[in-house]
C-alpha cells in the first residue's frame, strides 16, 4: 500500500487529503496543502529550520511521515500571525532584527513558541539552551535570543 | 534633503512577508507541468566513465528522462563559460554541465534524472548502472603540488595552474638590514557555505516565444544570464533569471553552476518546466567551498618590534576546476597588508587543483586568511621580543593622518589600491577599553582559582568594500503616489529592501512604506553584476541615492511649473513638493507622475519628458575601505581542551550606517562564522578525494548555545568615495574573526606552549599543546 | 533526500504486531524516528516495510512500585523528563536526558527506540546499563527478560532478534537518599558526546560506600559498566585515590577513534568525565545521607 487517506487538523482547519506513506510531515505541507512557511534544511534532523508543532509539542517535521500526523493537531508558522498582526514573538523578531534571509525562521519561532508556552519566564542561557537545536547561518543568534525574552515578557505582561 | 530614515534602525520591510510564511524561495515555486531532477553524482573522486546504462532507470514508472550531455548536442555543447577570466589562466578551466568521460571530484553531476516528483528520481538514480574506472587522485594541495602527484585532469601535466605574486618596496633590503626576522608556516583552513536554504533552480520555457525562464537561488542571477545567453548560443533577451527569496547566500552562491545550466537544457530538451533542488548532502559535495591554504611567511621588524616587512609563500586548494577564476586566491593576496604599513612585501601563491569540490569564496574570500597570517606574525613579534601584543600593532600600523595611504597592493584590474580613510590604532584603543583589557590580568587570575585558563585575544582588518564598476537602480513614481524602486542587486537577507526604500523615502520626502523595491529579476532591470564583496550598499545603495535625487529634482521642477513658483522655494516631503513656509501651497507627487503619464491630446510641462522617473548607476573604480578590531576572551578548561567564548568586543567602521540594527546583524552573523572557523568547521576528505564530513552530525555548524552576546562599538568615518559615504559591512566580522579566537587560545595557554598557527583548532589539539607545557 | 518507497503499516494493538512481525520479511520498526528516518532519508536503509509503532497505546507508560519500576518502550523522552515519578526514584535519569539530543528530538524520540538503536554515545542505554536494567522482550515466540549484561551485542546491535520487539524496561530502584552523578562532554549543547559517563552510590552511616556502579558510554561501541571501580569502592571513602583509580579504569577502555577525536582523546575525556561523574555522586549521596 503505497498511498493512504488521513484526516488531521492544520492550524485549526480540518484537512482530509490522501498521501503517499513515504512522504515527509514537511513535504506533505508545502507540496500539497501549499503551506510552504515550513522549510527543509537538511532532511536529517539536525538544523531545525522545519521544526513545527504537532500536538502542543515541537517536532522536526523532516523526520515525521504525513501519515504518522493523521489525528493530529499540526500548527506551522502560518498559524502564529498575520503581515498586518504580527504575533508578540512575530513582533519581537522584527524589533531585534531576529531574521535576515527569513529561512530559518519558522523553525526558530515554533520552537520558541512552544517553549514559551510552558516556559514563560526564560533566562538568556535557557533561551540560547533550547535553540541549540536550531541553526542559523545569518544572525548570530543573539538577535533572536533578544527577541524571544521580549516576547516572553510581553506575553506574560496582563493583557 | 530629509535624513528622517537614513542612519535610524528602521524595522525591516521584508519582516512581515517572511515572518508570517510569506516567504517565496525557489523550492516554493510550483509551475504547471512542472517535473522534478535529480543529478546522478561521480561517486570517485577521480575516474573514467566506461558506461552509463540507464534502461533500468527509464523503466520505474513516473521517469520521464534521463540526459547525459550528449543528449543536449542538438542545444548546446563543451564546457561552460569562465566567470572571472584571468591572463594568468590562459585557458579557462571549467567543467561542463554534465561531465564527459572524465569526473574530477566526487560529487560531479553525470546524469541529470526527470521525473514525477523528487523521490522517484533519486529511485530512478539508484537504478542506473554506472561503469566507471577510478584514476589516481590527488586530494592534498600540497601533494598535489608536487611533479610526482597524480594528474587532477589527465590532460594537464601540472596541477599548478597559476603563481600569483604581490610585491611591493625593496623587499631583500628591508630584510637584510631588519633587526629581527622570523620565519613561521600557517595552516589555514574554512569550509563551506551552508546557508541554510540549499541551491535550487526551477527552470522553464515558454512554448510560442521560445523564452527561458530560470528561477535560481543565487547572488549573481545577472551572470547566470550572460554566461547562459552566451552558452545557448541565444539573446539575453530571450531569458529571463530571477532570484527570488534566497536563504543565504555567503559566496558559493555567487558562481554559476552546472546543475543551473543542466536544469535549463534539460528543460530545452523536454519541453517542460524543470525544477531541482540540492539537497544539504549535495551541498557537502557539489556547492563550491573554501578549504586549505598553506602558508610559509618571513616577517621583518625592527628593534621595537615595528613591522617592516613580509615575504613568502602559500599553497592553494583550488579544487579541481576553476569556474570562479583567481578571484580567491587574488584576494588573498590583494589583503596583504592589512592594516599594517609594511615598507615591502613579497607574497605568492600557488594555486593548485585537486580532486576536490572547486573551492571560491566564502564570505570573507581569502581576506580571512590573511588577516589570520598578518595577525600572527604579529602576534609573534610581540612573542619574541616580549612586547605586549598590542604595541606591536600601535607601531605598525598605518596611523590616522597618513590617509589616503597607497600601500602597494594592487586592485583586480592592476590599479594601485589606497585606503580611503579610517583609524586603525583608534579601534584597537577602542576595542581594549571597552572589553577592559586592563583589568585583564585580574580576571585571570580569578579564573585560574575555578581551575580555567583565560585568555584575551586581539585581531584587525581592513576590508576592500564597494568593489565596482557599477550597480544601478531606477526610481520611479507611480500615479497613485508609491514610489517603485527597481533594482539588479540580489539580496540574500541582507535586508537591502529595506536600506534602498530608506534612501529614496529620504530623497523624496515619502513615508517608508509608500516605497516597494523589486530586485534580482533581469527582466525589470536591465543590468547587475553580483552581491558579493561586500558591495551592494556602497554601489546599488549609491545607484539608489542617484536615481531618487534625479526624481526629486524633477519633481521640483515641474511643480515649479505648476504652482508658478522657482524653484529654490520648494520642499518636498509627505509625499508633496510645497512652498517652503507654505504648506497648503503644493502639488502631491501622485499628481506630477499622472501629469507626466500624459493624456491624449495634453501638452506635458515645458521641457519635461514623460514619467515621473531616473535611472542611476553609480560607478566606481575605487574601493572604500572598512575596518575594525575585535577582542574577545576565551576560557579554557584545561582537562578536557573545551575553549568557551565568554566575551567578545568589535569596533568597526563601515562608515556611515544606513541602517544600524542591520549593521549590527551582519557583524554579528559574520563573527559567528568566523567562530565556527576557529573552532568548528573543517571539510575533511581521505587521502582518495572522498569526502568524509558530508551530514550536520559530521560538520559542525555555531550553534545558539555555544556563541557569544557581542558588543559592537561603530565608528563612522564617511567613505570619501561615494554621494552617502557607506561602506561595505557583509564580511568585516569575519575577516578578523578566527585570528582573534587563535590568538586568545594562545594567550590562555600562555608563553610555554607553542605558538598556534592554524585553524580550526580542536578541544584535542589544545590539549595536545597543554600537554607540552607540563612536559 | 527521500526515502526509497516500502510498504506500511501501523498495528493497533500488540497482537497485531506480532502478526506482522511474523509474516513481513525486511521490515524496520518506527518507533520516534529520530534516528530512522535520517537513515531512511539518506537511504542508509531499505526496508521493505515500515511497521510504525506509534500507535499501541500499552507500549508506553511509567509504572511504579516499591520493587520496580518499569517504562514502556514508546515512552517519549520528553514525558521521562518531566516525569516526577522518575525523578524521584532515578534522578540520574533525568539528568541524563538534559543531554538527549535537542527539545524537538525529545517529543517525538522514545527509550525503546534509543536502546534498541543502540548508538555508542547514547545516554539512554547507558543509564539502562548503569541501573543494571532488564529488557522485556515479546516475539512471535514468545516474551523473554534479557539483562543489561546480555543486551549490548556490539556497534548499533541489541539482543533483539529479527522479529522481536522492546516492550519494557524494568530495574529495582536504587534506595532513597542514593547519589548519582551524570557527566558528558560534547562539542555543542546535544551533539553526541565524545564520552560521558554517570554514577550511582549508596553510602553506610559512617560514609562509606555501599553500593556503586558506574558506567562509562560513547567510548567503546557499548556502554560499559566499571567493574573494577565498582569493587574496589566498596567498603571505603570515596576520596581522590579512588576517584584517581575510577578515572585510570575508564581511560583503559577501547576507545574508538571517528572523525571528530583520537581514539586516545576520547580515552582521556574518559577519565575527566568519570572522576566528576562519581565526585557528584558522592556529593548528592552526602547531601541525602
Amino acid at each position: 500500500m503505497t498511498a493512504r487517506r488521513i484526516n488531521l487538523r492544520v492550524n485549526g482547519r480540518t484537512v482530509e487529503a490522501e498521501v503517499e506513506v513515504r512522504v515527509s510531515l514537511a513535504d506533505f505541507l508545502r507540496g500539497q496543502l501549499g503551506l510552504t512557511g515550513t522549510h527543509l534544511g537538511c532532511e536529517h534532523g539536525v538544523c531545525g529550520a522545519c521544526t513545527l508543532i504537532v500536538d502542543r509539542r515541537p517536532v522536526r517535521a523532516c523526520l515525521m511521515l504525513a501519515v504518522q500526523a493523521d489525528g493530529s493537531n499540526v500548527e506551522t508558522v502560518e498559524s502564529l500571525g498575520t503581515r498586518e498582526a504580527l504575533s508578540p514573538l512575530q513582533q519581537a523578531f522584527s524589533d531585534h532584527h531576529a531574521l535576515q534571509c527569513g529561512f530559518c525562521t519558522p523553525g526558530m519561532l515554533m520552537t520558541l513558541e512552544a517553549y514559551l508556552r510552558d516556559h514563560p519566564a526564560p533566562t538568556r542561557e535557557e533561551i540560547r539552551e533550547v535553540l541549540s537545536g536550531n541553526l542559523c547561518r545569518c544572525t548570530g543568534y543573539q538577535g533572536i535570543v533578544d527577541a524571544a525574552l521580549q516576547a516572553a515578557q510581553v506575553r506574560r505582561a496582563p493583557a | 534633503m530629509s535624513t528622517r530614515y537614513f542612519g535610524a534602525p528602521v524595522a525591516r520591510i521584508e519582516d512581515p512577508r517572511l515572518l508570517t510564511g510569506g516567504g517565496r524561495y525557489v523550492d516554493d515555486i510550483v509551475l504547471p507541468g512542472m517535473l522534478h531532477a535529480a543529478f546522478l553524482r561521480s561517486p570517485v573522486a577521480h575516474g573514467r566513465i566506461r558506461s552509463i546504462d540507464r534502461s533500468a532507470a527509464l523503466a520505474i514508472p513516473g521517469i520521464h528522462a534521463v540526459y547525459t550531455m550528449t543528449d543536449f548536442a542538438g542545444i548546446a555543447s563543451g564546457p561552460m563559460p569562465p566567470m572571472a577570466p584571468h591572463p594568468l589562466l590562459q585557458t579557462p578551466i571549467t567543467c561542463r554541465p554534465l561531465t564527459d568521460d572524465e569526473v574530477r571530484y566526487a560529487g560531479e553531476p553525470i546524469a541529470i534524472v526527470i521525473a514525477d516528483s523528487r523521490a522517484s528520481a533519486e529511485d530512478a538514480l539508484a537504478a542506473i548502472a554506472l561503469d566507471i574506472e577510478h584514476l589516481p587522485a590527488a586530494a592534498d594541495a600540497r601533494a598535489a603540488a608536487a611533479k610526482a602527484a597524480p594528474r587532477v585532469h589527465t590532460e594537464r601535466e601540472s596541477n599548478l595552474i597559476a603563481t600569483m605574486r604581490g610585491t611591493h618596496g625593496k623587499v631583500d633590503a628591508v630584510f637584510a638590514s631588519a633587526a629581527h626576522r622570523f620565519t613561521e608556516s600557517f595552516a589555514t583552513h574554512r569550509g563551506g557555505c551552508h546557508g541554510m536554504e540549499c541551491r535550487g533552480v526551477v527552470a522553464s520555457v515558454d512554448g510560442p516565444s521560445g523564452d527561458l525562464t530560470l528561477f535560481t537561488s543565487s547572488q549573481s542571477p545577472y551572470m547566470v544570464r550572460r554566461f547562459l545567453s552566451s552558452y545557448l548560443g541565444r539573446d539575453e533577451s530571450g531569458i529571463r533569471v530571477v532570484a527570488p527569496d534566497v536563504g543565504g547566500g555567503f559566496g558559493p552562491k555567487a558562481n554559476v553552476y552546472p546543475e543551473e545550466f543542466a536544469v535549463a537544457l534539460a528543460a530545452i530538451r523536454c519541453g517542460r518546466p524543470v525544477k531541482w533542488i540540492e539537497d544539504r548532502q549535495e551541498h557537502f559535495l557539489a556547492t563550491t567551498q573554501q578549504r586549505d591554504q598553506f602558508w610559509t611567511l618571513e616577517v621583518a621588524c625592527d628593534a621595537h618590534g615595528r613591522m617592516l616587512g613580509v615575504r613568502g609563500c602559500c599553497i592553494h586548494d583550488n579544487g579541481a576546476y576553476a569556474p570562479y577564476g583567481l578571484i580567491l586566491p587574488a584576494t588573498a593576496l590583494a589583503s596583504f597588508p592589512g592594516p599594517y604599513a609594511l615598507q615591502a612585501f613579497d607574497i605568492a601563491i600557488d594555486v593548485v587543483l585537486t580532486n576536490l569540490v572547486p573551492t571560491s569564496p566564502v564570505r570573507g574570500a581569502g581576506r580571512p586568511n590573511t588577516a589570520f597570517v598578518l595577525e600572527r606574525l604579529a602576534d609573534g613579534v610581540a612573542r619574541r621580543l616580549g612586547l605586549p601584543r598590542e604595541e606591536v600593532r600601535r607601531r605598525s600600523f598605518v596611523r590616522a593622518e597618513q590617509m589616503p595611504y597607497v600601500t602597494g597592493g594592487k586592485m583586480r584590474d592592476g590599479s594601485p589600491v589606497a585606503y580611503d580613510s579610517g583609524d586603525y590604532i583608534g579601534a584597537l584603543d577602542l576595542v581594549l577599553d571597552k572589553i577592559d583589557a586592563a583589568g585583564f590580568e585580574r580576571r585571570r587570575g580569578e579564573a585560574a582559582k575555578r581551575g580555567r585558563l583565560l585568555g584575551l585575544g586581539l585581531a584587525s582588518c581592513v576590508e576592500d568594500t564597494g568593489l565596482g564598476p557599477f550597480e544601478g537602480a531606477s526610481v520611479r513614481v507611480t500615479p497613485s503616489g508609491k514610489v517603485v524602486v527597481s533594482t539588479g542587486a540580489a539580496s540574500q537577507g541582507q535586508g537591502h529592501a529595506t536600506v534602498f526604500a530608506q534612501i529614496a523615502a529620504d530623497a523624496l520626502g515619502v513615508a517608508i512604506g509608500d516605497v516597494i523595491v523589486r530586485s534580482a529579476d533581469t527582466s525589470a532591470f536591465p543590468l547587475g553584476l553580483s552581491t558579493i564583496a561586500s558591495r551592494i550598499a556602497v554601489t546599488a545603495g549609491s545607484s539608489v541615492e542617484i536615481a531618487a535625487r534625479k526624481v526629486r529634482d524633477k519633481a521640483i521642477k515641474v511643480a515649479a511649473q505648476l504652482l508658478e513658483v522657482a524653484e529654490h522655494d520648494l520642499d518636498i516631503n509627505d509625499g508633496a513638493v510645497h512652498v517652503a513656509g507654505v504648506r497648503d501651497m503644493k502639488v502631491t507627487l501622485a499628481t506630477i507622475a499622472r501629469t507626466l503619464s500624459g493624456a491624449a491630446g495634453v501638452a506635458l510641462p515645458k521641457e519635461i519628458e514623460p514619467d515621473l522617473a531616473a535611472t542611476g548607476y553609480f560607478e566606481t573604480s575605487q574601493l572604500a575601505f572598512a575596518y575594525g578590531s575585535q577582542a574577545c576572551e576565551v576560557e579554557i578548561d584545561p582537562e578536557t581542551g573545551d575553549a568557551k567564548i565568554i566575551r567578545y568586543v568589535v569596533a568597526h567602521d563601515c562608515g556611515r550606517l544606513i541602517n544600524p540594527k542591520l549593521v549590527d546583524g551582519q557583524i554579528r552573523g559574520g563573527v559567528v562564522h568566523g567562530i565556527g572557523n576557529a573552532l568548528f568547521e573543517r571539510m575533511r576528505h581521505d587521502v582518495s578525494g572522498q569526502p568524509l564530513t558530508t551530514t550536520y552530525g559530521d560538520y559542525l555548524l555555531p550553534a545558539a548555545s555555544e556563541m557569544p552576546d557581542i558588543e559592537i562599538h561603530h565608528i563612522e568615518t564617511p567613505s570619501p568615495r561615494n554621494p552617502i559615504g557607506v561602506k561595505g559591512a557583509g564580511e568585516g566580522g569575519t575577516i578578523p574573526a578566527a585570528a582573534w579566537v587563535i590568538s586568545a587560545i594562545e594567550d590562555a595557554l600562555g608563553s610555554r606552549a607553542p605558538p598556534i598557527t592554524m585553524h580550526p583548532v580542536s578541544p584535542e589539539n589544545i590539549l595536545e599543546w597543554l600537554k607540552t607545557i607540563k612536559a | 533526500m527521500k526515502p526509497s518507497a516500502f510498504a506500511y503499516h501501523d498495528p493497533r494493538s500488540s497482537d497485531d504486531l506480532m502478526a506482522l512481525l511474523a509474516r513481513l520479511d525486511n521490515a524496520k520498526l518506527l518507533a520516534g524516528g529520530q534516528s530512522l528516518m535520517p537513515m531512511l532519508n539518506l537511504r542508509l536503509v531499505a526496508p521493505d516495510h515500515l511497521i510504525d509503532i506509534n500507535r499501541i497505546p500499552e507500549l508506553a507508560g511509567v509504572r511504579l512500585s516499591a520493587e520496580r519500576v518499569e517504562v514502556g518502550a514508546m515512552t517519549r523522552q520528553a514525558d521521562l523528563l518531566v516525569s516526577r515519578d522518575l525523578a524521584s526514584v532515578a534522578p540520574v535519569l533525568a539528568q541524563a536526558l538534559a543531554h538527549v539530543g535537542h527539545v524537538q528530538t525529545r517529543s517525538r524520540g522514545t527509550i525503546g527506540g534509543s536502546c534498541c538503536h543502540l548508538d555508542p554515545a547514547a545516554e539512554l542505554p547507558a543509564v539502562c546499563a548503569l541501573l543494571d536494567a532488564e529488557f522485556d522482550v515479546i516475539g512471535p515466540n514468545g516474551a523473554r527478560l534479557v539483562p543489561a549484561s546480555d543486551w549490548f551485542q556490539g556497534y548499533l546491535q541489541s539482543a533483539l532478534d529479527e522479529r522481536e520487539i522492546l516492550r519494557a524496561i524494568r530495574w529495582r530502584p536504587w534506595s532513597r537518599g542514593h547519589g548519582h552523578g551524570f557527566h558528558e562532554y560534547a562539542r555543542r549543547h546535544g551533539d553526541f558526546a565524545i564520552a560521558g559517563a554517570a554514577a550511582l552510590l549508596e553510602f553506610t552511616a559512617d560514609r562509606s560506600i555501599r553500593r556503586a556502579a558506574v558506567v562509562v558510554f560513547g567510548v567503546e561501541p557499548a556502554p560499559r559498566r566499571l567493574r573494577q571501580t565498582e569493587s574496589a569502592l566498596l567498603g571505603r571513602q570515596l576520596d581522590d585515590d579512588a576517584l584517581a583509580a575510577a578515572a585510570e579504569e575508564a581511560r583503559s577502555l577501547d576507545a574508538m577513534s571517528d572523525v571528530h577525536v583520537s581514539a586516545e582523546y576520547r580515552r582521556h575525556i574518559a577519565g575527566v568525565v568519570t572522576r566528576r561523574a562519581l565526585a557528584d555522586a558522592g556529593q548528592a549521596a552526602e547531601v541525602a545521607a
